[in-house]
């Protein structure tokens, strides 16, 4: 049973750390909390459940379609939201209340046109036959997510690392000025994060529909707070670091739900001020954001 | 200041919806509170609504197993959501976000505990608390007309006194108010404390009120997120705001009536996101505008 909870831990944990990943990216370049990013991920589920239900499309082939109306619609966010707020002395705090708004007009919206009623896709979407590892069996919509998750962590991590756009990413993270005075195009650099961030948070939103059972129109508010506990796992700003609290989270749910069920709730809000408490700066402890 | 505990107290003999005006004054308070940590500190403590519950948990434990009387339970309730506070107070060292979110998540904690089918016996879970021998309609009406009074107070004394005038320097630039001689982290907790002792205050009375609630009454989000937008609307950080968007936000909240809760969490969703992007002072800064000054 140890084992079993193990391995579907790391298949979560990758899941989880795809959840996290759009957030922390945003908060990176941005220093944004992108409270919406839940409520994203709740109109990626239901343009994926939709398309399955009236179109029949696999939601394998709804993520990259809908995955550029994200990408523009973040630009165009962004671009109407953020420049007017740089500059100012509070932004932390104005920025975070004003994606609190963002995020109660969004579900606000999704409960008026759905209801509240959980959707779900049927797992057989992606084949019926479970998937066998290591002596487990797991089913086969697990797996897919996993491989999804891991393969989005690699195309950010080759994005970050290995293009032109992406070094201009890391230095706008690690100082607006000077990346400005670099010559780095800082708005248009933190849009395409910002686009790329609310794709993530679709993408996550279509696995939840198979990894979390089932999405509903207020979802967002529950599951914000579990990417918020994954991400300040890994460390707030570090992109990299979401990938390993995303396992440590997805592990130790995983152990909870085989051992404790009863208390599985409460883990990812107790990780949060956990490690809030004892140890801000993540598990790998980098920067902490001391005022 | 003392004028609004006995307007509360006179008003019912001659407009007679009760709960109407109890509700009021819950959020008048709430609203205060929201405004002793956010107006004088910049701190937001998205999951207010879970010192409101800690309270009103708090002071329902007390009298149905230490049979206290209801007054000593409100005071049991007040001093449970300070506890609370105390020991998320260390999260006041990090930067706003990650108060605001962890408060969020601590509220979800206290929840998840107490409607633990697993606790039954102590908080009695999912199934609500009855508080029906303690039942005084009258009496907890009053008592949330004198806290009220006393949060406002604590606000106009926290404009005038060293405390105020201290944390508002450390929310303009708290490294200069460091350098000044202020403790920046004893102020603020200060500020939580005081915040958060008029919520469990509020929740304890608000549960001596109804006599009967759950746990998803008392820990429900938009009890924050009500007292977050009145306090923003008048304008955070004055005496007057809160009381002014309570008055007009709330009093048209209940004139249009509640069809879907929904359309009251778009419009409020949209009103924070004006305020934020337009008016960050709130109706006050209208006001200041126009020349005038604002408690």
């Amino acid at each position: 049973m140890l084992g079993f909870s193990l391995l579907a831990g790391v298949l979560f944990g990758l899941f989880f750390g795809l959840v996290g990943l759009g957030l922390n990216l945003v908060f990176g370049v941005m220093r944004i909390v992108n409270l919406a990013h839940g409520n994203f991920m709740m109109v990626g589920a239901f343009g994926a459940f939709w398309a399955y239900t009236l179109l029949g499309w696999n939601p394998l082939i709804t993520v990259p379609i809908q995955g550029v109306a994200f990408v523009l619609a973040g630009i165009a966010l962004y671009y109407l939201l953020v420049p007017r707020l740089v500059g100012l002395k509070d932004f932390d705090m104005i920025s975070l209340v004003l994606f609190f708004g963002l995020s109660q007009v969004i579900e606000a919206l999704g409960v008026l046109a759905f209801g509240n009623d959980p959707h779900s896709i049927s797992q057989p979407v992606f084949g019926k036959a479970p998937v066998h590892f290591f002596g487990e069996t797991f089913p086969v919509a697990w797996a897919v997510s996993a491989l999804v998750s891991l393969i989005l962590i690699a195309l950010v991590y080759l994005y970050l690392y290995r293009t032109r756009a992406g070094y201009a990413t890391r230095a706008v993270m690690a100082s607006r000025q000077e990346a400005a005075a670099s010559g780095v195009n800082v708005d248009f650099v933190s849009a395409i994060a910002f686009g790329i961030g609310l794709f993530l948070a679709s993408v996550a939103g279509m696995l939840s529909l198979f990894m979390l059972g089932s999405v509903s129109a207020n979802f967002g508010g529950g599951i914000i707070i579990t990417a918020f506990a994954v991400v300040v796992l890994g460390g707030l700003g570090d992109p990299v670091g979401t990938v390993l609290g995303g396992l440590v989270y997805g592990v130790a749910l995983m152990v909870m739900e085989s051992f404790l069920p009863s208390w599985a709730n409460v883990l990812p809000y107790v990780l949060l001020v956990g490690t809030l408490l004892v140890r801000p700066g993540g598990i790998l402890g980098k920067e902490v954001r001391h005022v | 200041m003392i004028l609004i505990p006995a307007l509360f107290a006179v008003v019912p003999l001659v407009y007679n919806n009760q709960l109407l005006l109890f509700n009021m004054m819950v959020f008048l308070t709430l609203s205060q509170g929201i405004n002793i940590i956010y107006g004088f500190t910049g701190y937001l403590p998205f999951g207010y609504m879970g010192l409101f519950g800690a309270g009103a948990y708090g002071a329902s434990l007390a009298v149905l197993f230490l049979h206290v009387p209801a007054i000593v339970a409100v005071i049991i309730g007040g001093l449970t959501a300070l506890v609370l506070s105390l020991i998320l107070s260390p999260l006041l060292r990090l930067s706003g976000a990650y108060f605001a979110v962890s408060t969020l998540a601590a509220s979800e904690i206290v929840y998840y505990v107490i409607a633990n089918p697993d606790l039954t016996t102590i908080t009695k879970g999912p199934y609500g608390i009855n508080l029906s021998v303690i039942f005084n309609p009258q009496a907890s009406y009053l008592t949330m007309a004198v806290i009220t009074g006393l949060a406002t107070a604590v606000v106009i004394y926290l404009k005038r006194s060293h405390l105020g005038l201290s944390l508002k320097a450390v929310r303009d630039d708290s490294l200069s108010a460091e350098m000044a001689g202020i403790n920046v982290g004893r102020q603020r907790m200060l500020a939580l404390a005081w915040s958060a002792l008029f919520a469990g205050l509020t929740g304890a009375t608000f549960a001596w009120q109804i006599s009967v609630f759950y746990p998803d009454s008392v820990f429900d989000s938009s009890i924050s997120i009500f007292a977050i937008v009145f306090c923003l609307f008048g304008g955070a950080g004055t005496v007057m705001g809160p009381i002014f968007g309570v008055l007009v936000l709330y009093g048209v909240y209940n004139l249009i009536g509640i069809t879907e809760p929904q359309y009251f969490q778009l419009i409020y969703g949209v009103l924070i996101m004006v305020l934020v992007l337009f008016l960050p002072q709130g109706i006050a800064s209208l006001v200041r505008k126009a020349g005038r000054d604002v408690l």
